[in-house]
């Protein structure tokens, strides 16, 4: 295979792992702080591309829709923590029924308010065009997600690390009841965190809109992949996430090119493999309470 | 300041206090005694809100706590150091400082404000090393510091529960002369120990605990003086 194809295949897996970066985050430290493992976190990608897609069929304009699909998808999120999940919180049975049934209910709404053909988000004008890369030509839509994706990493970590808040939510996945015990209210501190995860999902499937098409089912695809990634990144850490992402996005897509046929299974292997090393995955911080 | 009326408390169906009454006074230091298993943690985290009791009654500044959620007591100004420290290990020195809630509350005339500059007073070492993690300090220091997050939400009564634990014998002493300077700026304590020589020389007052109950109270002297007391409750 040529080097310049190779190249332009690298660079698929990662507009793709930086897609499931966006998810596997907010899942992963919903995870880790919460101790919720949301099965309907993907409903916040597909209804972040849906949503956009009628704002973009009444032309507001791809920008403003992605920002307005967001918001909505936030609230969503809000609304699902305050009123529903906080009602299981450390029944993990509960949970798993209540976010498992969840994910089929907003799948159905999709189907009901959508339709069930295959849609598309056209790419937003100022990015449908294509760089010469090296004799090849590439989406510069692509390259925008990989630059979002990777700016979006930075400033998580930013986050993560150099502020109060920060701190607060990883002294959260450390200790819940001892941060509550030092005057923090960690429900807001988990509401938060939970429209954060929301607007990243959401944010991924409206950039993910025009690259990966939109269809029931979708949701769950990337559902799985998102939870391996969660698993091999470890819980509870965007870096963690987002090395797991860039390694599932980059297996995917060159699997798909070289093994059709063992696209998932190799996601897998990789899975197995890091968890016989290091079984609380990559950056993964040991057992947790 | 800090009041307990016929608390019970249970875990599950276990009845682990089984009608506590006692009080802390302002600016004193009671220490509460007792073997394993008598309910001496259960007691510090009823009245921080951890275990809620199922009955009776927690007041301090008469005003109810019974019942609010931990965030909300801590926020009333009563400042846990917990068993075992709790150090978050995944947060620097400064940041296991910085994480606690800030104070909003009025400071009375004469109470020392706590904020960070006081704590790093208090024990200049976690200054020094205020970059590292949390678990990279030594026992004693670990111990500082849970004291030092706690002093962070600008307490006016701290709980401490068992602070010598696993301490060698000449850091107990530190610890003790740190319980008599948090007490001479007027804070009030309620401490839960093991060591029975640094509860008698850190307390105004000592309670004695058995199976969820006060089965003793009076000065330290007077512990000091009862064998009886001592070898039956205590085990010295």
């Amino acid at each position: 295979m040529a080097t310049s194809i190779l190249f332009m295949h690298i660079l698929n897996g990662l507009a793709y792992g930086m897609l499931l970066f966006m998810i596997a985050a907010g899942l992963s430290i919903i995870f880790g702080l919460m101790n919720i493992v949301n099965l309907a976190h993907g409903a916040f990608y597909l209804g972040g591309v849906y949503i956009a897609y009628s704002l973009v069929q009444q032309n507001l304009g791809f920008w403003l829709a992605m920002i307005a699909s967001i918001v909505l998808v936030a609230g969503l999120g809000v609304l699902m923590e305050r009123f529903l999940l906080e009602r299981v919180y450390g029944k993990e049975l509960e949970q798993v029924l209540l976010t498992f049934g969840l994910s089929f209910i907003f799948a159905d709404l999709v189907k009901w308010i959508w339709g069930t053909s295959p849609l598309a988000l056209p790419v937003p004008s100022s990015l449908d065009v294509s760089l010469d890369m090296g004799g090849t030509m590439f989406p510069a839509y692509r390259l925008f997600v990989i630059l979002v994706g990777c700016l979006l990493a930075v400033l998580l970590w930013y986050m993560e690390n150099k502020t109060r808040i920060g701190a607060i939510i990883r002294a959260g996945v450390d200790d819940r009841q001892m941060l509550s015990a030092l005057g923090i209210n960690i429900k807001v501190v988990f509401t938060s965190i939970f429209a954060v995860g929301a607007a990243l999902a959401g944010l991924s499937g409206v950039l993910g809109g025009p690259i990966m098409g939109m269809y029931v089912g979708i949701d769950s695809e990337i559902l799985v992949s998102s939870l391996v990634i969660v698993v091999v990144g470890g819980l509870g850490t965007w870096k963690g996430a987002f090395i797991g992402a860039i390694l599932v996005g980059l297996v995917d897509t060159l699997g798909r090119v070289w093994f059709p046929s063992l696209t998932m299974a190799m996601v897998f292997v990789i899975m197995i493999i890091v968890l016989l090393i290091k079984p609380n995955g990559l950056f993964g911080r040991g057992a947790h309470a | 300041m800090l009041k307990l009326e016929d608390v019970h408390t249970y875990y599950g169906y276990s009845h682990i206090l089984q009608g506590l009454s006692f009080s802390v006074p302002k600016g004193k230091c009671v220490a509460l005694l007792g073997r394993n298993g008598a309910g001496k943690t259960t007691t510090i985290h009823s009245i921080a809100g951890l275990t809620p009791p199922r009955t009776g009654r927690i007041s301090y500044l008469d005003k109810p706590i019974s019942g609010l959620p931990p965030y909300k007591i801590a926020r009333h100004g009563i400042g846990l150091v917990p068993q075992g420290r709790r150090i978050f290990p995944s947060l620097t020195i400064r940041e296991n400082l910085i994480v606690p809630a800030k104070d909003s509350r009025q400071t009375e005339a004469g109470q020392k404000k706590w904020d960070l500059e006081a704590v790093f007073e208090l024990f200049p070492v976690l200054k020094e090393r205020e970059q590292n993690m949390g678990t990279q300090l030594s026992g004693g220091q670990q111990q500082m510091l849970a004291i030092g997050r706690a002093l962070m939400t600008n307490p006016q009564c701290i709980l401490m529960d068992e602070p010598s634990e696993g301490l060698a014998p000449v850091i107990i002493e530190q610890v003790g002369e740190i319980i008599t300077r948090l007490k001479d700026t007027g804070l009030s304590i309620l401490l839960v120990e093991q060591n029975f020589y640094l509860a008698c020389g850190a307390a105004d007052h000592v309670l004695v605990m058995s199976k969820g109950q006060i089965v003793w109270q009076g000065s330290p002297t007077e512990l000091l003086a009862n064998e009886e007391i001592q070898h039956q409750y205590l085990g010295v």
